[in-house]
């Protein structure tokens, strides 16, 4: 077991290898350059000035040599600065974003799975009455409707017309002299729209998910075998039932981890949420190389790591596989 | 949040209240004292000499001095240090400090826009000295001369300024100033009309459309005036078809600029009749103008050997139809939409054209840095001083230069090199003027328009005048009524 462990970290190291160097090379291949961007048709800037700017970020070597300095120092876990204007760290640019990104990705996910299954172990044990008819409609409405255009209906009901919820932002202009209570009042009315919103575009996927993994588990026969012993219909859905059909349910939720940090770009841009989707969006438009590879190591890292963990519970959980891997 | 080395106008609009030039433009681009209280052109204008204040401090408390100014010269001159404007400087022959308050430049040659050059933010000798600018805290922390002090900066949601109470033209009046990033046009709007922002700007359609309520108009004052830029179409003057003067000044017959006001800004520009826009001293009304006129266009067509010979409604010449693409950049609807309406009236007098659109970096990379565009329709911000030497001297057409519809013509480049090396204003109107009348002759860009900048702020505000050189000038004489006041300490 611990033999199957090691290989598959050594493993996992040329694959994070592999990544860096084809993201490394996708990102130089898109045409313009940090330099390039901040100076293009700007006839205060003289041609000699771009070319030294161009070298004091390196970017004159050959992409080559580039590539292995970059490595070099990353191998230090040294990220480097970023290129635009503030010069700062990379990690502590990403370490500023990411718990923001991580916060309303876990809210949104919560309200998700809250309201989904619920909703998919009803329709499944009443399939094709209104409430399965209705919410389908309801769920799919919320998968089919853009975001943004949603957001901004909101924010006009609620923020504008009707003045409940502030309209963007994390926190209000007053936020430092407000006292504890009403400091985590204001940031809970600041996340109210921008997690539901957010979650409704997901309840689709799972609650249909979890509404056919029901089905099918309904229709075993140790459910009928329940039925037959006598027991409530409350006992045989939720005690018997349930656990199995949220089995695959957890598997998806394990999945979508890597996804936590990634933030989305349009829907933080139009809340003006300072997270990660943010950055990885500005750092691409402006050619900032090293933020936009410190972000990529970080997700395929967690990315493989995910993998790997999943793969070894899998082996201790499931004796066939580890069998079939031995042998 | 040191502006000297940074390329974006959000870094530089905040970096206005913080730090302070030797000299800036007042409300109507004339060249004023800052933290220089008078100077002095030598006789052969080879050298100027400014007289600073004696009563500004850093906003640490330590005094302001002549050796903080020649720190910031050798500081955007030093190769190491990452800042895209040391062309001006690296003109200097000679700078020094004559005593703590006189500061002495001289050049090889007189250079007009030297003077300006020095509106360059002063940055703090004592704080930056010896230190890499890259790691330095004043990137998060700046420290100025300015009205406002530097609080707080949250990545990506807020920067917050103080007032200076010791700035030396007075305490300004608006004691906090905040402001908020709103990544989205729509989402800013929303904030603006809910109250969380008081002054933003409006798009001509926000600003004719959306906010023609009554009770916008009682929360809101809008405010207009000229942006420093305008939008053209360059001809690339390498394609023989646009070699010939009499094809240009036809296509300039036939586009209608009123109609592009009309539609493309909703009435909220004027036409552009040359590179300066019309609200300044170097503007010269009497050029030869083009007047909406497809029959002449058509004329002049005919004239230079396009003609519809089989009829098919595009004019051929040597039996070839006159196509060509219109160039523009992705996500700038002005200008596709302007493009098209171009493309609609050069129908008219037989002229296909297509319009090719492409992401940014392609745009300069692919196209432009290798001439390889017919048209090219793009915008330029002028800058303050009218020296044209950068954009229109034939010596600037390197692939990298800004040149890039290779014009080329000796009375332009001898006005323009005249015009560069005397302080005389009079004689370099004069100089400006002869330029702005030969380009409206030439028509090597098709000048459009010149949009109106639309702020609107809340109309608790007051003391806001806008002039040609738009509403901040005099920002810190802006103030709140008492009673009026939303936010209090």
């Amino acid at each position: 077991m611990l033999s199957h462990i090691v290989k598959r970290i050594l493993l996992s190291l040329p694959l994070l290898i592999g990544i860096t160097f084809v993201s490394f090379l996708v990102i130089r291949l898109a045409p313009g350059e940090p330099v390039s961007l901040q100076t293009d048709l700007n006839p205060r800037v003289s041609a000699a000035s771009k070319a030294q700017l161009r070298h004091l970020y390196g970017l004159d070597e050959p992409l080559p040599v580039q590539y292995a300095k970059w490595a070099w120092r990353s191998f230090r876990l040294d990220f480097g600065r970023s290129f635009s204007p503030d010069g700062r760290k990379v990690t502590e640019k990403i370490a500023e974003r990411i718990p923001i990104t991580i916060f309303l990705s876990l809210l949104e996910m919560l309200v998700i799975v809250l309201i989904a299954i619920p909703i998919g172990i009803l329709s499944a044990t009443r399939q094709y009455s209104l409430f399965d008819k209705s919410t389908t409609i309801f769920v799919f409405l919320g998968f089919a409707m853009p975001t943004f255009w949603l957001a901004l209906l909101c924010m006009n009901l609620f923020g504008v017309h009707l003045g409940w919820l502030p309209i963007s932002g994390l926190q209000s202009m007053n936020y430092a002299q407000l006292s504890m209570g009403g400091k985590i009042l204001d940031r809970a009315q600041h996340l109210i729209m921008p997690v539901l919103v957010g979650a409704f575009g997901g309840l689709a996927g799972f609650s249909r998910y979890m509404r056919s993994n029901m089905l099918e588990v309904i229709r075993q026969d140790y459910i009928r075998t329940a039925r037959a012993k006598g027991l409530s219909e409350r006992t045989v859905i939720y005690k018997h039932a349930l656990r199995n059909a949220l089995l695959p349910v957890v598997t998806i939720l394990g999945l979508s981890v890597p996804g936590l940090i990634g933030g989305g770009v349009i829907f933080e841009t139009i809340f003006a949420i300072p997270g990660m989707g943010q950055l990885f969006y500005g750092s691409v438009m402006s050619r900032d190389y090293p933020v936009i590879m410190g972000i990529l190591v970080i997700g395929a890292a967690l990315t493989l790591f995910g993998n790997l963990l999943a793969d070894i519970s899998y082996a201790l959980v499931d004796p066939r596989i580890r069998v079939a891997k031995e042998r | 949040m040191i502006p000297n080395i940074t390329g974006d106008s959000a870094s530089h609009e905040i970096g206005g209240l913080l730090y302070n030039g030797l000299v800036k433009y007042d409300k109507d681009y004339n060249i004023v004292g800052d933290l220089a209280k008078s100077w002095e052109i030598s006789p052969d204008e080879l050298s100027i000499t400014f007289h600073l204040r004696k009563d500004v401090r850093w906003h640490d408390g330590k005094e302001f001095t002549a050796h903080d100014v020649l720190f910031t010269y050798r500081f955007m001159i030093d190769p190491k240090t990452p800042t895209p404007y040391a062309g001006d400087f690296l003109l200097v022959k000679k700078a020094e400090v004559l005593n703590r308050y006189a500061f002495k430049v001289s050049y090889e040659k007189p250079f007009a826009p030297a003077l300006i050059s020095w509106g360059m933010w002063i940055l703090p000798q004592h704080l930056l000295e010896g230190k890499d600018v890259r790691k330095s805290p004043l990137n998060r922390n700046p420290v100025g001369t300015g009205p406002y002090l530097f609080r707080q900066w949250k990545t990506g949601e807020k920067i917050e300024l103080e007032a200076n109470p010791n700035y030396f033209e007075g305490r300004p009046y608006v004691q906090k100033v905040l402001y908020r990033i709103i990544p989205d046009s729509a989402t800013l709007f929303l904030e603006l009309k809910a109250g969380g922002v008081d002054w933003s700007g409006l798009s001509p359609m926000q600003y004719q459309r959306q906010t023609d309520t009554g009770e916008f108009r009682r929360k809101f004052r809008k405010y207009k005036y000229l942006a420093s830029g305008y939008t053209y179409l360059g001809f690339n003057l390498k394609d023989p078809r646009f070699q010939d003067k009499r094809v240009r000044q036809a296509l300039a017959y036939a586009v209608d600029k009123e109609e592009i006001i009309k539609v493309v800004l909703l009435g909220l520009g004027v036409e552009a009749t040359g590179p300066y826009k019309p609200d300044t001293w170097v503007y010269n009304p009497h050029v030869k103008r083009y007047p909406y006129d497809p029959e002449r266009a058509r004329e002049l067509l005919a004239e230079a050997g396009w003609k519809d010979g089989d009829g098919d409604g595009i004019v051929e010449k040597d039996g070839q139809p006159f196509r060509f693409a219109i160039l523009t950049n992705q996500g700038n609807e002005e200008r596709k939409m302007t493009a098209e309406i171009i493309q609609k009236r050069l129908e008219r007098i037989g002229v296909k054209v297509e319009i090719r659109i492409a992401e940014w970096a392609s745009f300069i990379n692919f196209f432009i840095k290798n001439r390889r565009f017919e048209t090219v329709l793009l915008g330029w911000s002028t800058g303050q001083d009218p020296d044209l030497y950068e954009i229109w001297h034939s010596s600037k057409t390197l692939p990298d230069e800004f040149n890039f519809i290779s014009y080329q013509d000796p009375r332009v480049d001898g006005l323009i090199e005249e015009g560069r090396h005397t302080f005389d204003r009079k004689r370099r109107k004069a100089c400006y003027d002869r330029i702005q009348q030969i380009l409206a002759e030439d028509v090597p860009y098709l000048f459009l328009y010149t949009p109106f900048s639309l702020p609107v702020i809340h109309a608790r505000f007051k003391g806001v005048e806008p002039a040609p050189a738009g509403i901040s000038y005099n920002f810190i004489k802006w103030y709140v009524p008492q009673d009026q006041q939303r936010y209090k300490e």
